[in-house]
């Protein structure tokens, strides 16, 4: 009797809970942030494999150390702005993993325009990244369903597909 | 006349290959910014894709403004034969990927059964040797960046193949049509990054007897059959992965000298390991079931299915 009582309880505590998560799932994926770039996540699981917010914050700083050491990538990110885009990039992989975030800048077409991105620099900035995720011990899988959410933004990131141009410095704050 | 094949030709070109690719590196040094390990490996007739299998990626770490490729070679044991295959793959622009491999099949242990049972040296070699040229073009799709589709990425090639030891393969004891034919496939590749698992299909078009080892057609069967290779592989890190592939062939070899010599051809089907400690260098180790390949009783030679170790290395430049 107690076993059955127990199991309504907990039978009534699911229902409700799906009823309470499933609108917020769907309101989730339809109203993620305009400029994401791709849709989130379900669940939290990858986000809690990069240690939340505060892992993100972590693997963004030493991304970024790793990017202005690649002469790949240094011309992208060695100006006054790496603090801005640190930030930027931990809203947007934190949203992305379903992490609770919501990302306010740009999308990935305008924050990239003029900047003459081309496949050679954009695979130079996913090996300094999945460098950084290595060094805070991201598993694997993780790392790789990530990726698979920022993969395809090369279509918008890159402008051309010849030599690189990077800016000697970005435009405007 | 057998003795003397003419193999200078890949030495010089590896010799090219290699000044070439040095001096590309001292010019630019943005040769190889493909990611890790997405350029595949050389398979055994020399083209991009896993080990018995051509994929639709494009060899060597150079992407869509790079030049880059790769040396290559790869040693076979099976229980009674051996194949040594080497050779050049070079991608142009991530598009088009042109390779040449030499291939040496040594069937010593086969001919000195023979000549012991015979008292005839029926095949008067010890290896039959063949070099295959290949061409391979990118048509659509993006297999590792593209992980929001389910569209793959699809290549069209072709593998020109010349055998070396014609008056054999196509004599008396073999019985194929021709010393020479060309292979033509599509291959559609796709990584399924969010899953670490790479799956890729390929259909060829083929007259080959043993990858053209033994010649092309036969009595049983002189036109192209239709071949289905399947490949899956799953990334246990950036550098290394493993997987199985499966690679059906033809079977046009009418059994000759009234039944006595066994050449039925078998699907082959493999168990690999590639490891990828750095760009510039990969490693392969397989097992290789090939089926039956040749097998003359009468002389001893009951050899039946080859089971092989496959090893493989490359270099990049």
């Amino acid at each position: 009797m107690n076993f059955n009582i127990k199991t309504l309880l907990v039978a009534l505590l699911a229902g409700a809970t799906l009823m309470l998560a499933l609108p917020a799932m769907a309101e989730m994926e339809t109203t993620h942030s305009p400029n994401l770039g791709n849709t989130p996540m379900e669940g939290t699981a990858t986000f809690n494999a990069f240690g939340g917010k505060e892992g993100l914050v972590k693997i963004m700083d030493d991304f970024m150390i790793g990017l202005v050491a690649d002469p790949r990538t240094k011309p992208f990110f060695d100006n006054n702005k790496q603090t801005f885009i640190k930030a930027m990039l931990v809203e947007q992989m934190c949203e992305l993993m379903n992490g609770g975030c919501k990302y306010p800048g740009r999308d990935m077409s305008s924050s990239h325009a003029n900047m003459m991105v081309n496949r050679e620099a954009f695979n130079a900035l996913v090996e300094q990244f999945q460098f950084a995720m290595d060094k805070h011990d991201v598993p694997f899988s993780a790392q790789n369903k990530l990726l698979a959410k920022l993969a395809p933004m090369y279509r918008q990131i890159e402008t051309t597909d010849g030599v690189a141009v990077p800016p000697t410095k970005l435009n405007g704050q | 006349m057998h003795q003397h094949k003419s193999n200078i030709l890949i030495p010089a070109l590896i010799a090219a290959c290699f000044t070439f690719g040095s001096n590309i590196a001292f010019a630019d040094l943005s040769t190889s910014n493909k990611l890790l390990l997405t350029g595949g490996v050389s398979q055994v007739e020399g083209s991009a894709g896993g080990g018995l299998t051509p994929w639709a990626v494009i060899g060597g770490y150079g992407t869509n403004n790079e030049i880059g490729g790769n040396l290559h070679y790869t040693y076979a044991k099976t229980n009674d034969f051996q194949l040594d295959s080497y050779g050049v793959t070079v991608g142009i622009y991530d598009r088009v990927e042109l390779s040449i491999a030499e291939q040496s099949f040594d069937v010593s242990d086969l001919r000195g059964k023979v000549k012991a049972g015979l008292g005839a040296d029926a095949i008067g070699r010890d290896t039959v040797d063949q070099t295959i040229v290949g061409v391979k073009v990118r048509v659509l799709g993006e297999a590792v960046l593209d992980a929001d589709t389910w569209i793959p990425q699809v290549a069209l090639g072709m593998q020109y193949k010349k055998n070396h030891d014609g008056e054999f393969v196509t004599g008396g004891v073999i019985g194929a049509k021709k010393d020479h034919g060309t292979d033509f496939y599509a291959a559609a590749t796709k990584l399924l990054l969010d899953k670490n698992l790479l799956l890729n299909g390929t259909l060829r078009l083929t007259k080959a007897n043993q990858l053209g080892l033994l010649g092309f057609g036969g009595e049983k069967h002189d036109s192209y059959s239709p071949e289905l290779e399947l490949s899956a592989a799953y990334l246990l890190n950036k550098k290394l992965a493993v997987g199985a592939e499966y690679r059906m062939k033809p079977n046009n070899l009418e059994n000759t000298v009234g039944g006595a010599v066994d050449l039925q051809e078998d699907d082959a089907f493999d168990v690999f390991v590639a490891y990828a400690p750095t760009k510039n260098v990969s490693l392969t180790v397989a097992y290789v079931n090939l089926g039956n390949i040749a097998t003359v009783k009468a002389v001893g030679a009951d050899y039946g299915k080859q089971e092989s170790i496959y090893l493989s290395a490359q270099v990049g430049f």
